[in-house]
């Protein structure tokens, strides 16, 4: 089967899949399609060839990624798949268009707080579909949140009922709530979806509280409460907004990768 | 309640019926798709058209502003003409490509043979 019938095929199937093409230099019109596994050994499936098997293997890495932003792009490479400056000086450059074929990841916010304006802005970066949900109308405006692609006025539990199937493992549902009475709901309809990241915001002493009142709604199961990553984000000592919602993001960028976040020069292996 | 949900569609999703079509009644078929845009470009990366060697089309890049020069480009290309390329349109460009888009915008596009 040709490169192109074969990504048909993908996309009607909706499987995720990415199309790499060579759109200057050496191979010009070469295509690729990539497919992510859940195999760590052997992490895509590739048909097609750019020219060069570690070219390949290096836009099929790059690819998972935009695959999993669901962005298209176009990236610079050697012939051979260099992709650090230093590689790059002196030899041919190879641009390669990856389009992905998915949908982007969503993140739902809950709480229309000072945090969430921020927090939807580095979740754009990464390129999610991000709603903001609050049941108080006067906060949950488009003009408070013009970044965010849904402002959406409502309680937890019809916005789980109704939409809640939409959620899954690469989406993320962050609850910046504060109060009892949004957030045991929230938590309790993410729960019951998915949904790959669920983020609660308040202190140690908060989170206790919280549980405490879970465990008076019926939520006692281990599986269930180990899901919960709360107190929110990744310790950098974040005190902004916006240095909240780069801890935040970084939690779930370590979650889906499966590493423990730390600097690259305390560790050894591969970067990517 | 309020849920306008800003779809983002696949616009290759769109033609592959078409695309399909023409593969059955066995027409050479070219691809363009949006690359790159600078500036207020109406479609963002990935949006597709597709031509066939009758000179028929399917989808759309920009709303109107481009299309019939992507078309001729593309039958260069299915001709032998030219090889596939980025082809770019928009206000800084030489006379190469005289083609404005309304909106002011700069749009790269990568136009290939479709091979089945």
């Amino acid at each position: 089967m040709s490169v192109f019938s074969s990504l048909a095929t993908n996309i009607r199937r909706n499987v995720p899949v990415a199309l790499a093409t060579v759109i200057e230099g050496p191979h010009c019109g070469a295509n690729m399609i990539v497919r992510p596994t859940t195999d760590a050994t052997n992490p895509f499936i590739i048909e097609g060839t750019l020219g060069h098997s570690e070219l390949d293997r290096v836009v099929a890495r790059d690819a998972g990624g935009e695959l999993e932003a669901g962005r298209n792009g176009v990236r610079h490479y050697g012939p051979e798949g260099q992709s650090t400056p230093e590689d790059l000086v002196d030899t041919a450059t190879v641009k390669v268009f990856i389009e992905s074929f998915s949908p982007p990841p969503r993140m739902w916010i809950f709480g229309a707080v000072d945090f969430t304006a921020a927090l939807a802005r580095v979740a754009k970066v990464l390129g999610y579909h991000v709603t903001v949900c609050d049941a108080r109308e006067i906060f949950a405006t488009r003009r408070r949140f013009p970044m965010a692609d849904d402002v959406i006025v409502t309680w937890p539990t019809p916005m789980f009922t109704e939409h809640g199937a939409q959620l899954g493992p690469r989406d993320a549902v962050c609850i910046l709530t504060h109060d009892p009475k949004f957030d045991v709901p929230a938590i309790i309809g993410a729960l019951n979806t998915p949904v790959g990241y669920i983020g609660v915001m308040g202190s140690r002493k908060t989170h206790a509280k919280r549980l405490e009142r879970l465990a008076e709604a019926g939520v006692t199961d281990a599986a269930d409460l180990e899901r919960l990553m709360s107190p929110i984000g990744l310790d950098l000592g974040s005190r902004t907004p916006e240095e909240t919602a780069i801890s935040i993001c970084a939690e779930i960028i370590a979650r889906r990768t499966g590493r423990v976040a730390q600097s690259l020069r305390a560790t050894s292996g591969p970067i990517h | 309640m309020r849920f306008n949900t800003s779809r983002k569609s696949s616009v290759m999703r769109d033609i592959l019926n078409e695309l399909d079509r023409w593969r059955d009644a066995g027409k050479r078929v070219a691809l363009a798709r949006v690359v790159d845009i600078e500036g207020s470009g109406p479609r963002e990366a990935g949006a597709a058209m597709a031509v066939n060697e009758d000179g028929e089309v399917v989808g759309s890049v920009s709303g109107g502003c481009v299309e019939g020069a992507v078309v001729s480009e593309a039958l260069a290309i299915l001709n032998g003409d030219t090889e596939s390329r980025v082809v770019t349109f928009g206000y800084s460009d030489d006379e190469a490509f005289a083609v404005g888009l309304t909106c002011g915008g700069i749009i790269h596009l990568f136009i290939q043979p479709l091979e089945w």
